[in-house]
């Protein structure tokens, strides 16, 4: 199988975080690694830099990875996760400015047919433009 | 006056300490118009700080700096997190370029404030942090070498704190709520005024 891009889903809640991931396996099956995190250290709503990098980690793919957030502090936490990671794994990571459910969906499915990484986030941002 | 080890390890510590003392104060200025979280998030991270204190100050200033820098955005959450971590992230980056003090402290200071700016893509006068640390970094540069250089840095910071009361937030939680944003104090430019109030008071006791 060749690689496909990697899906990470970024929620202030680990419920909605799982519940995207749920909904983007059931659409798209297994084709796709989907990882997500949601919550604070502390097990409260929130996001945290580590558990972001964890889950770029897990959904590690040669083709790149595509991260799907809610509010502000999972943009701001995402970006600043991908700042800590070594300089030549920057550039595979995007943040994608869609709103989390419909653009998990919409790159997981894109992903599967063999997208690239920016064919992916383009997807996804679609639902933003209209 | 130069920054020696011992005199940068105090003002951390005093610096770390008045966050968490103010955790309170900044949680419930959250409440009011963010998600309440700013002062357990801001009191997590200085609580790492302080754990790692020993390791930071055995550091020259600019790796102490990206040191606290990363300890912040590995344990603040929130949006605080990167925004205060990438402050000291660039503020060492700049310490490494620039090492003399007290006369380089404006130009490290600038570089830690635009950062913040392009990681939040926020502006003066939009009811965030930078509220308070652009007024204090103009400051830094305009009454520098002056005698009461502190005495300004530290009116300036409270002066500019309550100035965002009456400001309607554009970027943040805090722009949900449009005008009702408008009549609280932002929680990050009180958490930055106490930052800088803090390490005015240490170096103040320092003369």
């Amino acid at each position: 199988m060749t690689d496909t891009v990697g899906i990470v889903i970024v929620s202030h809640s680990a419920d909605i975080a799982k519940g995207t991931a749920d909904m983007v396996r059931q659409m798209v099956g297994s084709e796709v690694k989907v990882a997500f995190c949601g919550g604070n250290s502390d097990g409260g709503l929130g996001t945290n830099v580590p558990l972001i990098i964890d889950a770029i980690n897990s959904a590690w793919s040669s083709r790149g990875v595509a991260i799907l957030v809610d509010l502000g502090g999972a943009e701001t936490n995402s970006e600043m996760a991908v700042e800590m990671l070594e300089p030549e794994r920057q550039d595979f990571v995007v943040v994608c400015n869609a709103p989390i459910v419909e653009g998990a969906v919409m790159a997981a499915t894109e992903s599967a047919g063999g997208s690239s990484l920016a064919q992916v986030k383009a997807v996804a941002e679609e639902l933003s433009a209209g | 006056m130069s920054l020696q080890p011992e005199i940068f390890k105090s003002l951390v510590r005093s610096a770390a300490e008045q966050v968490i003392a103010s955790a309170p104060e900044l949680t419930s200025l959250d409440q009011a118009i963010g998600d309440g979280d700013h002062g357990t998030n801001m009191k997590r991270g200085c609580e790492a700080v302080l754990g790692k204190l020993d390791a930071i100050s055995a550091e020259p200033l600019d790796a102490a700096l990206k040191m606290i820098g990363k300890t912040l955005v590995m344990t603040v959450g929130g949006a605080s997190g990167p925004l205060y971590g990438s402050f000291f992230l660039a503020a060492g980056e700049a310490a490494s370029r620039h090492a003399q003090l007290p006369g380089d402290l404006a130009d490290i200071f600038d570089s830690g404030v635009t950062a913040v700016s392009a990681r939040g893509r926020s502006q003066a006068g939009e009811k965030t942090m930078l509220d308070v640390l652009i007024p204090v970094l103009e400051t830094l540069r305009t009454a520098a070498g002056q005698a009461d250089l502190i005495d300004r840095v530290r009116a300036i910071a409270a002066e500019a704190a309550e100035r965002t009361a009456p400001m309607q937030a554009t970027k943040g939680r805090a722009s949900f709520l449009g005008e009702r944003s408008a009549g609280h104090v932002d929680p990050g430019a009180r958490s930055s005024c106490v930052l800088v109030q803090a390490v005015c008071a240490g170096l103040e006791g320092q003369q």
